[in-house]
């Protein structure tokens, strides 16, 4: 019976997506309607195709571990994609003729830029959120997955989601807000695809075995509830045509930019803090051994982190329309906040004591620390530089970029890589990885690549705001604007470079795992081969 | 007679914020309770049980003081 109700929301869904596609008012909608149409149709026959058959009732006694693997699957694929991307626009802003004339309107920086911040945040980090959550709620919770197949509905939803953000970005469809850029029609659609995502999480913790919720839970729910809450209030426009991509805002002003900033730099805190410090709360131990440092200190984290995070976001708008109490309140956060980052960090390294030499044989070991002091690094530089006299000088800079990728870079893609590592083995059932030697080569690559990336930003950062505030004798501005782009040419070609070791790792390890997968040692003490789910 | 920005700011800053400081404090002195250092010993260790299969309905949970001995 189900079935068939699914099967005529899913045939209401396909026709109505037509229809919308008809009358298309611009190209970017008219792709997006076209995209849901093919979902819906391809959804449609997958659901046909079991209407009727006997139902077989998932093994309660396995782990749900398919949608598991094809996040895994999709982390390294998006991760590809997204540093491809911001390695290419790199080299663009150091050689302008890469904006090539014949893929203007499309595959020039401004197009570009988007789909890169949005493919390595929200598809590369995003997809490996969703592999942690489904893997460590499980697994804490002696559970199977809550909801059936809503976490394969969860995983298709939020790829769907990827293709209509980046075919809008191209196509030129955005709302103009940092990190939100896509129009509501997406947003929409995210909004449904989060809301299974927060049912299946709770239900699954719901019905935990366990009598405590393990503190990775707590960070990752937290991530779910806040990214939602986020989402919808950065995101209340008002649709100009329900055929047409263009939206209005509901709020003007200086209130529309607190909105974002409060979304953007929330966004930071709590998809690219708290959900990847679920993953270190888990994996670290997971990898290392050993329980985490101090289980005290990681309760005392979360709740400082989650009471001091939401109120960060004004220093984003220092020397605006914004009232100066309202920036200083979120300076003053910004720097109370240094203190939970360096306690979280501190748990986490100290949960190698009496581990330490595992450092020297095991790379992947070595890449999660790497990622929590690089964690520990951008969460001292980011309180600095909110500070109001140093943001002065660093704010509309490349320092700025500098410091979001030794975050981004440092510490999300390398506790990120670091999971990767340590579930291919495990869930395809693997002895252990292809080659150790080639975790290393990724290791060096990506730390050199980052410390290339960070170094160059900051030298031509801080010359940038310097030579920006630099007058002469009679007060006038020594340098013109064309004078700091002329000048931080040979950073920008070593920033590029940097991303080439970054993108190079990440081919290896693309390798490697595929290899683990394939020619991989098959685990003795591996469970029986799971039937397909 | 004033208006609803002011009414919510002077809340905001007052209540609001003792509530808010109140609960912080709370929840830190909750997690230093005497006492507590079992539970989460025994917390800290969840990732090292169930790695492979959920607990079944019939199953006797597993030994929950199994990696006790892992920190010395």
């Amino acid at each position: 019976m189900l079935d068939y109700v699914k099967l005529l929301i899913l045939g209401l869904v396909a026709v109505c997506a037509a229809i919308a596609a008809n009358y298309a008012r611009d190209a970017a909608y008219l792709v997006h309607a076209l995209l849901i149409m093919g979902a819906a149709a391809i959804t449609f026959v997958v659901v046909l195709r079991k209407t009727g058959e006997p139902k077989v009732p998932a093994p309660a006694n396995e782990y749900m571990d398919g949608p598991v693997k094809a996040a895994a699957i999709a982390t390294a694929f998006w991760g590809v994609v997204g540093f491809l991307a911001g390695v290419y626009i790199a080299f663009q802003l150091a050689f302008p003729v890469l904006n090539f004339d014949w893929a203007q309107g499309y595959l020039n920086f401004g197009r570009l830029r988007p789909l890169h911040t949005s493919a390595v945040i929200f598809a590369f980090g995003g997809n490996a959120l969703l592999a942690a959550s489904f893997y460590i709620v499980q697994r804490t919770s002696a559970a199977r997955m809550w909801g059936g197949n809503l976490a394969w509905f969860v995983f298709w939803g939020y790829q769907l989601f990827i293709a209509m953000a980046a075919t809008g970005y191209l196509l030129g469809s955005t709302q103009g807000q940092e990190y939100a850029e896509p129009e509501w029609l997406t947003d929409l659609w995210l909004t449904i695809v989060w809301v299974a995502f927060l049912l299946m999480y709770m239900g699954t913790l719901m019905k935990r075995k366990e009598p405590h919720i393990y503190v990775a839970n707590w960070f990752l729910l937290s991530f779910i509830v806040t990214v939602a809450m986020l989402h919808v209030v950065n995101n209340l426009q008002i649709p100009v045509s329900i055929f047409g991509s263009a939206s209005v805002t509901v709020m003007s002003g200086v209130q529309n930019a607190m909105t974002q900033w409060w979304y953007g730099h929330n966004a930071v805190g709590f998809f690219l803090t708290a959900g990847f410090l679920g993953m270190m709360y888990y994996f670290i131990p997971k990898q290392a051994e050993r329980p985490v440092y101090s289980y005290k200190l990681s309760i005392i984290h979360f709740w400082a982190l989650i009471f001091l995070y939401i109120w960060a976001g004004p220093h984003h708008l220092h020397y605006t329309a914004l009232p100066d109490w309202a920036s200083t309140l979120g300076m003053v956060f910004s720097v109370v906040l240094w203190m939970p980052s360096w306690g979280g960090m501190i748990n986490g390294l100290m949960t190698l004591s009496g581990a330490w030499d595992k450092l020297r044989t095991d790379p992947v070991l070595r890449m999660m620390v790497t990622s929590v002091a690089f964690y520990g690094m951008s969460t001292f530089e980011g309180p600095m530089m909110s500070i109001r006299a140093v943001n002065s000088l660093s704010h509309y800079t490349d320092w700025t970029i500098g410091h979001v990728h030794s975050g981004a870079l440092g510490w999300n893609g390398m506790i990120t890589f670091g999971m990767l590592y340590y579930l291919f083995p495990k869930l395809w059932g693997r002895a252990s990885l292809y080659s150790v030697r080639a975790v290393s080569w990724h290791y060096w690559l990506a730390t050199i690549g980052i410390v290339l990336y960070a170094a160059s930003m900051w030298v031509t950062g801080i010359m940038e705001g310097l030579m920006w505030r630099e007058v002469d004798a009679q007060g006038f501005l020594v340098n013109s604007f064309a004078d700091t782009v002329a000048a931080k040419f040979p950073m920008y070609v070593v920033r590029g470079l940097g991303g080439v070791m970054f993108l190079g790792g990440a081919l290896i390890m693309c390798w490697n795992l595929w290899m683990t997968v394939k020619k991989g040692e098959v685990r003795k003490d591996a469970p029986v081969a799971a039937p397909a789910e | 007679m004033e208006d609803t920005y002011t009414i919510m700011r002077v809340f905001a800053g007052s209540w609001g914020m003792m509530f808010m400081l109140l609960s912080f404090l709370g929840v830190i002195l909750f997690t230093l309770r005497p006492g507590s250092r079992q539970v989460h010993r025994d917390t800290a260790n969840i990732p090292f049980r169930y790695d492979d299969r959920p607990l079944g309905d019939d199953d006797a949970p597993a030994q929950s003081r199994q990696f006790k001995e892992a920190r010395q």
